[in-house]
Order: C-alpha cells, then sequence, then structure tokens
C-alpha cells in the first residue's frame, strides 16, 4: 500500500516549479565554478573525468545529490516526524563527537573525515535536524507557542547547536540558527521580542559606531524625552516610568559591558576586526582574550578587508552587463580569494553585471516567495513550520553571503545555497529542500 | 492559531523584500554608479609590457649615419627558476662572488618580484656575451635579453646629438602627460633632445592578464588592445661628417669652437666645441664609467661653447660696425681716418696694430688691416647720429642693427639651450655710469671694436657672416632639413628654418663694400697668408681681449667670394693672434668642404695643428692638482673600448644559431659543442631602413621594459 502512494504521490504532489529552480541553480553554481576554475591551457574535457578540478567534483556532488533526492521524495513523510526528536539527538551527538574526531579544516575543527577524502561537518546537518525537532515540538497538541515556556524550549533546542557551533569556531553556522526566528514568529513569538531584537542590533552597531559619552547622553536623553511625555500625558504612570528606566540601565548596560564583553571575550580576534572594518574603524587585537592565546601579534596588525576589497572590485567591475563569460580579469588571475565557496557570487557579478545579478536575485526572490507559498498552504503545523525553517535558512545564507560580498555585512563563512562549491552544503540544502518537498505533496495530512 | 497568524507570511515577505531590495541598491550603486572599480581591476589583472620602437636616425648630407641602433644584451633573471643554477660557474665569467650573486638575486626580486624577468647584468660586452650564450643551458631561469642602444659610427658631434638616458622623476613630472614612465630613455640634451618626439617614434603596448602572484596567464582579451610600436623617423641634416671630424681633431688640445653654416640654407655643416668627448662613451655600459668625468672636468667637455659659449667678437664685429654707419648714411665707402696708432678723441688713448699712414684711408683698407681708430670713431658716430640728437637714441638704434643681424638674441636654432649672449641695454649703462645723462659714446667706446660688455657666440658671428655673405638675409640656423614622412606637425616645426629673415633694407652695394673689404683682408689683409687653394675668400680676424687670461684668437669667414657656400666662425680660446690659430682651422675647413679632401700641405698643417696644445695654464694646473693628468689628453677617438660595440651587430646576427645549439646541449651532452659559424656580415640596419620605408611599421626589435600602469 504504502509503495503505491508513494509512486502516486511523487509526480503527483510535488511543486515542479520548485524543483526546476532547484536544478537551474545548481546549473548555475556549476557554471560559476567552472568560470572560477576555467584556465585555457587546459583542456576542460580531460580535467572533467579526472575530476580533479572542483566544478567536475560538483557535478558528482550534484549527481549524488540527485540520487538523494529521488530518495528522500520516495520515502513515507512520515517517517520525518518519527525520526524528528532522535536524529537531532544523533545530530547532537555527533557535533560532540567532532570535538574529538575532528578535522581541522581552515581553522574551524568542525569536520569529520569519511572515508574517500571527503569530510562531513554535523553542524550544517544539525540545520535539518533541528527544523524537524522545531517543527514536532511546535505542532505537539500541547505546545502553546504563545505562551513564554515553549519559548524557552524552543530557545534552547535552537542554541544548543549553535553554541556547539561556537565552540567549533564556526561562527558563521552558528549565526545561521538565528533563521529560525522567522519560523517562530510565524507561529505566535511575539513581535514584540522582534523589536526588541532589532532595537539590541541597532544599540550594538551604535555602540561600535559612537564613542561611550556620545551614546550615554543620546540614550539619557531619550529617557529623559519618554518620561515627560509620560509624565504630560499620563499623568505619572510609576509603573511607566519603571519600564523606561529600565530599558534604559539595560542599554546601558549593553553599551558599557555587554558589548565590549562580546568582542573580547566571545569573537574571535579575526572576527571582532572584520565587524570593526566594516564600519571603518580599527579593533585593538590585545584586548581580545579568546585569541590571546592562538593568534599571533603579528597576523592580527594585517588588514582584513583584502577579501572585501577584491570582492567589491570583482563584482564592481562587471558594470551594466558585465565582461563577458570566462572574460572576468578579477576570476581569472583568482584575486577574490576562497572564490569557488564563499565568495561565488563575485564570479557571477563580473562576468554577468547588474544583469546578471539582478536575475540571479529575482529568481532567487521568486523561489524564497514560492516557499512560503508552499509554507502556508500545508494543513499540518509541523510541515509549516519546518517550511518556514527551511525559508529562513535559505533566506540567511543567501543575505548574508551576498551581503558579506557586497560589503553589507562582516565576513562570516557562509555559503550561498546551491550555488558555493562543496557537497556538505549541497546536500544539506537538498535535503532541507526535498523533505520540504515531500511534506508538501502530503500537504492534506496532518502531521505531528 | 495558525489561522490567526496567516498575516505573518506576509510580513515575512515583506521582511525578505526589504533586504532584497537593499542588495540591490547596495549592486546598482557598484556595478552602475562606480567606475572605479573597473579600473581597479584593470591595475589588478592587465600587466603591459612596453614595446619600444628603434629610435630614428640622423643622417649627414651625404646620407652617412651620424647616430643609429644597435644591440646590446642584458642578462635577466626569473628567481622562481632559478634553481639548480652553476653558480660557479656564473660567478667565474662575470667575475663576481657568491655574496655579490645572491645581493644581486634579492635586489631582482625585490624590484620584479620572484615570477618576473629582471636584470641581473645590464650591457654586456662581447666576450661576455659569447662566454655565457655557450654556458647559459648550465643556468636555468638565466637568459639574455636584447636591447637596443644608441651608436655614433663616426665617434663625432657628441654636443650636437647629444644623448639619451634614462628618465628621472623630474623629467616624468614634465613630461609625465606624455606617456612617459620610469625606466623610459629620452633624449636628454642636443637634437636627441629637440626631436625627441619624432625620434621616439610610438611606443606598442602589449596586454597581459596577470593572476594575484603577478604570473602571467597570457595576452588579454587575445591582443585585441595591443598597439604595435612604430619605429621612429629619421632625420637629414647638411652636416658633412668629415669636415665634423676634422674640426673637432683640429680643436684638439685647445679650448674653442667651431661652426660652419651653408649661408643658402642656414643649414649647419658642423659644429665642434672643444674640448668635447666621444659620443659612444655615453652609451651602454660605458656611461656609468665616463658621466661622471665628463660632469666633474674643469674644462667642461659637455658644455657646448658653439651655442652658449660668450665671446667678446673683437675685430671680427668690425664689418657689421661699418654696415650701420653706411646704412645710417653717416660714411661713405670711402670715408677715411687719419690713423697713427692711437685713438685719442675720448681722452684715454687706444692703440691700433698699424701706425703706416692711410691705412685707414677709406673702408676697405680700414677692414683690410683692421685698424682700431677707424671703427672706434665710426662707432661714435653711430651713437652720436645726428639724427637723433641724443647719444641714448643713438644707442637704441645701434642696438637694433645688433640685433637684427642676430646679435644679443637667441636665433633659435633647433638645439636646447641656446645663449643670447650679451649686446648690452642702455639700462645697463644707465645702472654703470649713475644714470641717463652721464654716458655718452665715448663711455661705451671699445664697443665699435667689439669689446666692452658685448657677446657672442661662434654661432651668431658664423650666422652673421652668411647674413653678409648672402648681402642682408639670412636663414634661422639649423640642423634638421627634413624629417622621413614629413607631416604638418613636422611641418610647422621646420617652417621657421625654411624661410628667408630679411631683417633689415641695407642697400647691396653697401655690403659689396664690406665684401671687397674683407676679401682684402685675405689677399693682402690680416689674413693675407691663410689660402684655400682654388677659393677666393672674405674672412675678418679677431682678437679680443678678455678678463680671464690671454687673447681670444677668432675668425669668421665665408667662401667662395662670389658664391658664398660655406660661413665659418672659429675661436680658440686664450690663444693670440685670431690670424694665427683660428684662421687656419677656417681655412682647413673651407677647403674641406669646397674641395671635399685636402692638399698635401694642407694635411701636415692639419697634422700639425691638431697637436698643438694651447690648453690654458690654468686648466692644465687643475689636472695635476686632481691627479688627473690623463685626462688632459683628450678622450681617444677610436679606442679599443668601442670595438665592442661593433662586435655586438655581428654576434647579432649568430645568437639564432648558438640558441639552437645550445637546445642541442641541453638534449644530448655527449656531443662535443659545435663552433658557430663565422657570423655573417650584416646589412646595416640603417641602410634598410633609408631605402624601405615599409620597414617603419614593423614591431621594432627593441628594449622591453616592464611597466604597469
Amino acid at each position: 500500500m504504502s509503495a503505491s502512494s508513494n509512486n502516486n504521490n511523487f509526480s503527483k504532489g510535488t511543486d515542479l516549479a520548485v524543483i526546476l529552480l532547484y536544478l537551474f541553480m545548481v546549473a548555475i553554481g556549476i557554471m560559476c565554478i567552472f568560470m572560477v576554475e576555467y584556465n585555457p591551457n587546459l583542456t576542460w574535457s580531460n580535467s572533467f573525468l579526472t575530476a580533479k578540478t572542483n566544478y567536475s567534483k560538483q557535478i558528482y556532488f550534484a549527481i549524488f545529490c540527485a540520487f538523494v533526492a529521488i530518495f528522500i521524495l520516495l520515502v513515507d513523510s512520515k517517517l520525518f516526524t518519527a525520526f524528528a526528536n532522535i536524529s537531532y539527538v544523533l545530530g547532537i551527538l555527533l557535533m560532540i563527537a567532532t570535538f574529538f574526531l575532528g578535522k581541522n579544516i581552515n581553522g574551524s575543527k568542525s569536520w569529520i573525515p569519511i572515508a574517500g577524502g571527503f569530510n562531513l561537518q554535523p553542524a550544517e546537518l544539525c540545520k535539518i535536524f533541528t527544523a524537524l525537532i522545531l517543527a514536532k515540538f511546535i505542532a505537539k497538541p500541547e505546545t502553546d507557542f504563545t505562551k513564554l515556556k515553549s519559548h524557552i524550549i524552543a530557545g534552547i533546542m535552537i542554541a544548543l547547536p549553535a553554541v556547539l557551533s561556537i565552540m567549533q569556531h564556526e561562527l558563521g553556522l552558528a549565526l545561521v540558527y538565528s533563521a529560525f526566528i522567522f519560523a517562530m514568529y510565524r507561529e505566535g513569538l511575539p513581535p514584540v521580542i522582534l523589536v526588541i531584537l532589532l532595537s539590541f542590533a541597532i544599540l550594538v552597531i551604535a555602540t561600535l559606531l559612537l564613542a561611550p559619552t556620545t551614546l550615554a547622553i543620546i540614550l539619557t536623553a531619550l529617557a529623559g524625552l519618554f518620561i515627560a511625555n509620560m509624565i504630560k500625558r499620563f499623568k505619572r504612570n510609576k509603573k511607566n516610568i519603571l519600564i523606561v528606566l529600565a530599558i534604559w540601565l539595560i542599554s546601558f548596560g549593553t553599551v558599557r559591558f555587554a558589548v565590549p564583553y562580546i568582542f573580547n571575550n566571545v569573537f574571535e580576534c579575526y572576527q571582532s576586526t572584520r565587524i570593526y572594518s566594516m564600519i571603518g574603524k580599527e579593533y585593538d587585537c590585545s584586548l581580545n582574550k579568546k585569541s590571546a592565546s592562538s593568534i599571533t601579534e603579528k597576523k592580527s596588525k594585517k588588514p582584513d578587508d583584502y577579501n572585501v576589497k577584491q570582492s567589491k572590485i570583482a563584482i564592481g567591475s562587471g558594470g551594466f552587463w558585465g565582461r563577458g563569460f570566462l572574460k572576468g580579469t578579477q576570476t581569472r588571475g583568482r584575486y577574490v580569494p576562497a572564490q569557488h565557496t564563499d565568495f561565488i557570487f563575485t564570479s557571477l557579478g563580473e562576468a554577468f553585471g547588474f544583469v546578471g545579478t539582478f536575475t540571479f536575485l529575482a529568481l532567487y526572490l521568486f523561489f524564497l516567495f514560492r516557499l512560503i507559498r508552499i509554507a502556508e498552504r500545508q494543513r499540518s503545523t509541523f510541515s509549516r513550520v519546518y517550511a518556514y525553517s527551511v525559508v529562513g535558512i535559505f533566506f540567511f545564507h543567501i543575505a548574508v553571503n551576498i551581503c558579506m560580498s557586497i560589503g553589507l555585512f562582516p565576513v562570516v563563512g557562509i555559503p550561498l545555497p546551491l550555488i558555493s562549491y562543496g557537497g556538505s552544503s549541497l546536500l544539506t540544502f537538498t535535503a532541507l529542500l526535498f523533505i520540504l518537498l515531500r511534506l508538501d505533496a502530503d500537504r492534506q495530512m496532518v502531521l505531528r | 492559531m495558525s489561522m490567526y497568524n496567516s498575516n505573518r507570511g506576509g510580513i515575512i515577505q515583506i521582511i525578505i523584500g526589504i533586504i532584497f531590495v537593499l542588495i540591490t541598491v547596495q549592486l546598482i550603486s557598484l556595478q552602475i554608479f562606480s567606475s572605479k572599480y573597473v579600473l581597479a581591476a584593470n591595475n589588478n589583472a592587465i600587466f603591459r609590457k612596453i614595446i619600444y620602437p628603434d629610435r630614428g636616425i640622423i643622417y649627414d648630407r651625404k646620407k652617412r649615419a651620424l647616430l643609429e641602433n644597435t644591440i646590446s644584451y642584458d642578462l635577466v633573471v626569473i628567481p622562481n627558476e632559478a634553481r639548480g643554477v652553476d653558480t660557479a660557474t656564473l660567478c667565474e665569467i662575470l667575475k663576481i662572488d657568491k655574496a655579490e650573486y645572491n645581493k644581486r638575486i634579492v635586489e631582482v626580486i625585490i624590484k620584479n618580484t620572484r615570477v618576473k624577468s629582471g636584470i641581473f647584468e645590464a650591457f654586456l660586452s662581447a666576450e661576455l656575451y659569447a662566454q655565457l650564450t655557450e654556458n647559459l643551458y648550465r643556468f636555468p631561469g638565466f637568459s639574455l635579453s636584447e636591447r637596443s642602444i644608441r651608436s655614433y659610427p663616426y665617434n663625432t658631434a657628441a654636443h650636437v646629438l647629444g644623448y639619451v638616458a634614462e628618465v628621472d622623476v623630474k623629467f616624468l613630472k614634465v613630461h609625465g602627460e606624455e606617456g612617459y614612465e620610469m625606466g623610459d630613455y629620452a633624449g636628454m640634451t642636443g637634437l636627441e633632445k629637440q626631436y625627441e618626439s619624432i625620434l621616439m617614434g610610438q611606443r606598442g603596448v602589449n596586454r597581459f592578464l596577470r593572476d594575484n602572484k603577478g604570473k602571467i596567464q597570457g595576452p588579454f582579451e587575445k591582443g585585441e588592445f595591443d598597439t604595435l610600436a612604430i619605429a621612429g623617423r629619421n632625420l637629414f641634416t647638411s652636416m658633412d661628417v668629415e669636415v665634423q671630424q676634422l674640426a673637432e681633431k683640429l680643436l684638439q688640445h685647445k679650448i674653442g669652437s667651431v661652426v660652419a653654416l651653408n649661408p643658402k640654407t642656414g643649414s649647419v655643416i658642423a659644429m665642434a666645441s672643444s674640448p668635447g668627448y666621444n659620443p659612444n662613451l655615453l652609451t651602454g655600459n660605458q656611461r656609468r664609467k665616463t658621466i661622471g668625468r665628463l660632469l666633474t672636468d674643469t674644462a667642461r667637455p659637455i658644455y657646448n661653447r658653439a651655442i652658449k659659449g660668450q665671446y667678446p667678437p673683437g675685430s671680427t664685429f668690425k664689418p657689421l660696425g661699418a654696415l650701420i654707419a653706411l646704412d645710417e648714411g653717416l660714411i661713405t665707402p670711402s670715408f677715411g681716418y687719419n690713423c697713427f696708432g692711437l685713438y685719442t678723441s675720448c681722452g684715454d688713448p687706444r692703440k691700433c696694430e698699424h701706425h703706416n699712414a692711410g691705412h685707414a684711408a677709406n673702408l676697405q683698407l680700414a677692414l683690410a688691416y683692421s685698424c682700431n681708430s677707424y671703427f672706434l670713431q665710426v662707432f661714435r658716430m653711430a651713437i652720436d647720429n645726428p639724427k637723433y640728437r641724443d647719444a641714448k637714441k643713438g644707442y637704441l638704434k645701434w642696438k637694433q642693427y645688433m640685433n637684427s643681424f642676430g646679435l644679443g638674441r637667441k636665433l633659435g636654432i633647433d638645439l636646447p639651450s641656446e645663449n643670447r649672449a650679451n649686446i648690452p641695454d642702455t639700462a645697463q649703462y644707465n645702472k654703470d655710469f649713475g644714470g641717463a645723462k652721464y654716458w655718452n659714446s665715448c663711455y661705451m667706446l671699445t664697443l665699435g671694436i667689439g669689446q666692452d660688455r658685448m657677446t657672442a657666440t661662434p654661432l651668431q658671428l658664423a650666422n652673421a657672416m652668411a647674413f653678409i655673405a648672402n648681402k642682408g638675409h639670412y636663414y634661422i640656423p639649423h640642423f634638421i632639413d627634413s624629417v622621413e614622412e614629413e607631416d604638418e606637425i613636422d611641418k610647422k616645426l621646420l617652417e621657421n628654418f625654411r624661410v628667408k629673415q630679411e631683417v633689415t633694407k641695407i642697400p647691396t652695394e653697401y655690403f659689396d663694400v664690406i665684401k671687397e673689404g674683407m676679401h682684402d683682408v685675405t689677399v693682402f689683409g690680416t689674413a693675407a697668408f691663410i689660402k684655400v687653394p682654388g677659393h677666393e675668400f672674405c674672412a675678418k680676424t679677431g682678437t679680443a681681449q678678455n678678463p680671464h687670461g690671454k687673447n681670444h684668437s677668432l675668425f669668421v669667414c665665408f667662401a667662395p667670394k662670389d658664391n658664398p657656400k660655406i660661413a665659418v666662425a672659429v675661436i680658440v680660446e686664450n690663444a693670440g693672434f685670431g690670424s694665427t690659430w683660428a684662421g687656419p682651422i677656417a681655412g682647413l675647413l673651407m677647403e674641406k668642404y669646397l674641395n671635399d679632401t685636402l692638399t698635401k700641405e694642407s694635411k701636415t698643417k692639419v697634422d700639425y695643428l691638431s697637436n698643438v696644445d694651447l690648453m690654458p695654464e690654468s686648466i692644465k694646473a687643475w689636472y695635476v692638482r686632481n691627479n688627473k693628468t690623463e685626462m688632459l689628453t683628450p678622450i681617444e677617438y677610436n679606442n679599443d673600448e668601442l670595438a665592442d660595440i661593433w662586435d655586438m651587430e655581428m654576434l647579432a646576427e649568430t645568437t639564432a644559431i648558438k640558441v639552437k645549439v645550445d637546445t642541442i646541449k641541453k638534449l644530448d651532452t655527449a656531443t662535443p659543442p659545435v663552433k658557430p659559424v663565422a657570423p655573417p656580415i650584416k646589412n646595416k640596419k640603417t641602410k634598410e631602413n633609408a631605402l624601405n620605408p615599409t620597414l617603419k611599421k614593423k614591431k621594432a626589435n627593441s628594449i622591453i621594459n616592464n611597466v604597469s600602469i
């Protein structure tokens, strides 16, 4: 029975537009990697067959992912709810295991070597598991997601892999977990929390930009204004005044203690430097306690904006129409570091210009909106929460990756979904997406 | 519950939309509104290799190349590829030690990075070149690179031709917009500087793609934006190599200058300044050794006295003084002055060399005998001209004449930094004598015999002769008669030289009188013993007093008398009478030019004159003081050092063969090295260029310098 229904579902319910977009994006990704690696002196057929180049490897990854995708589509969708909890625990255990089995790649100890020279990054996979467990938790009939208690439980579920990622020196991956805010917001997280988080972000940026005393004066003045206004209107509502005072105190604490503490004790020296260099300031690495032992003085003094500078040059030099396929000098000359992974957007921007980048963005926007539409048409909460998690993860990756390429966000190692070179990343996004498509195919069912 | 929150999907969409709009805005600003990124990308990745064309060649009137190009070789190295070098052998050949080898490699790396080639040793001698080509297979990463250098086949006319040198920061500041870059060569003096734009040709640019380590990836856009190098164009002069060489030879061991002009065109036939130097010593690796020594020499061998030296013209001025008086109607050709050997009208008596009665009975005689009293009187008459009633106005009129004769102003010859010499202004005398009313013609009396504050360059004197020879007009003296493939810009450049300068309206009969007088000088006058076989000529001797020691010996002349083809001015500093030293030199030059050969007697005269040492004692003493007595003998011409340069041309032909031999050697070291066959004699490139204009547009073989924008 199950076999026949699966076969039916496979062709009936899956969203063809998303699959087409997926294939198109993967193809663009392979082309971009090809552009990065292109060398006119080598015959490409030869290098393709020997699988020595990244684009040929990526093609093999893609073929493998195709099998995984088909497999996922064939699986019964109840399986995902059933295995949500256990997979999450497994994922966390794997992440902990990395501390013992881990291999150091580019300064982050988050990889487990598996057979054939391939490495697995559990933190990547944990995104899927976290999405599943979050969906499972919220979908439980006894969960009332308007309650603070539920928020805290969900928060812990999300924070656990994030904290582990930070411990593995993978700040980028950890940040991705904040993408679950979309799903939580959709399910009833009060908007006040969003406002508070936004205010906090503004406060942090202001702390970096402004001199402490100036900021203190501004904060005090704002608080004073509010209180004065309240006294006029509500005739000395003590409670409100106290709230304003509390906010003022918290802000003050953030500016004076929390922000410096995060920059000096939570972030690595290079991370702090990158964030400071974004706003055109220099970060004094001798203040950083976390990397004081591991990173030497010399390294900290190197200008850290080389990547962003070259990346901006590559994208900017594309102009309106682009320099043409395989004609980008920044790409050909290998000026952009990590161009096939984190900075893959630059090869697109250089070769095809604004026309290319804009079309690409439009496609991705359409893709995300399509996913939101899919999310909204689910009958079961589980599927909807999962769908919003996928939307959040995709969106977060795209936004952060592109923003860092064009100098709007500090450099964090986050790949561009489906485009960047990398098997783990491609596999994760494929799995994320096709689980969603599988759930969507059964959208009339109520899954818990 | 889910329905309750369904509007939140829309809010999420709005948030996503806002972020995408933000990204798009930044993309618009990066990709559409900032042009700097394209520039930055090009600076990163496009590597411009400049192809230097051959410089133009300068020919004399018989199409002999005064200045041409030869090939020199540099030993260059790519540090990254220099592994397994047989350093011991290399050091032995170059006569350096291991430490020096390492130092040079480090220098190359600092200058040009590890992956680009840099010069290890520049301007190899022929011997070194031969040794290195034979052993090059032992030095991986090393190669020999060609570069074109200037050569002067006749070792002559150094001051006129000038030299090229690597441009410095100062030069770049001035000429930055003309596309010069660090490491370029440009004409620094002489014709090389004056005609730089024509001689340099047009540089070609090849663009290459370069990666982040500075390694070349291949041509940019398949060479679509590359430009070809266009060879510099040749220049044609009326100079005569043989006359020029003779002039330089005659001035050996003397300080002085010679200028010979063709009065019919204003073209310079010869221009020499002594002491001089062999121009080949300022090319290639000779330059380093020579330039310092030339710059510190007290006799200033680099200084071109022919256009910069200021000399009192002395008696050579007299014909001009007479012309002024004739034109102003103050005297007639029959005007006489009763001279007894002294001029006393102004109190303090002035000496005249002659005292026999009647030696100044008329203008012609006075010129022939060069009577001082006569011309002092004539000068006073010109200044106290009754027409103007005032000495100052008379003086100004006189000065106006002088300027129109080409004295006291720049003539505009096509050489840089010509001196205007000096015809004093009234202001100078006002200052000297404390005001305009305090002086009259007596105060600057000796101007009448070319002394006082009056000075002139040898070029100006020669030009004045051309003016008299032409009976009232001259052409601006110049070297370059025509440019190969002359275009509108060149025509404009040369147009001044082709216009007759009719500066005065003095009737020709007055010139006839002057000419007769100057002819008499050579028949029975002060230069009676100087002869030019087969030609009658006109001349004027001069013996100028000067504050720096013995009198300067001057001689101005033109020949033949009736159809002047050459006008000459000769000055020998501190030598004595004009007729003794400057005169014979001028005579020999005219003979050589007009007859194309010298008689036997003249040849012995040349030998004698060229060996006479007339260097002032003070200069000799300087050499002794500074332990530079070896510099007393002027720089030897045709010396052995130059042999290198000639050998180079021959070697260039055999390079191709040798390289092949080397590759064979690499493959099979067992076979004994094949000695290259005797070099075939190469057609002079210069001739090819002159005959075949199509060769001009070829990609010139060239010095290649690596410069990025």
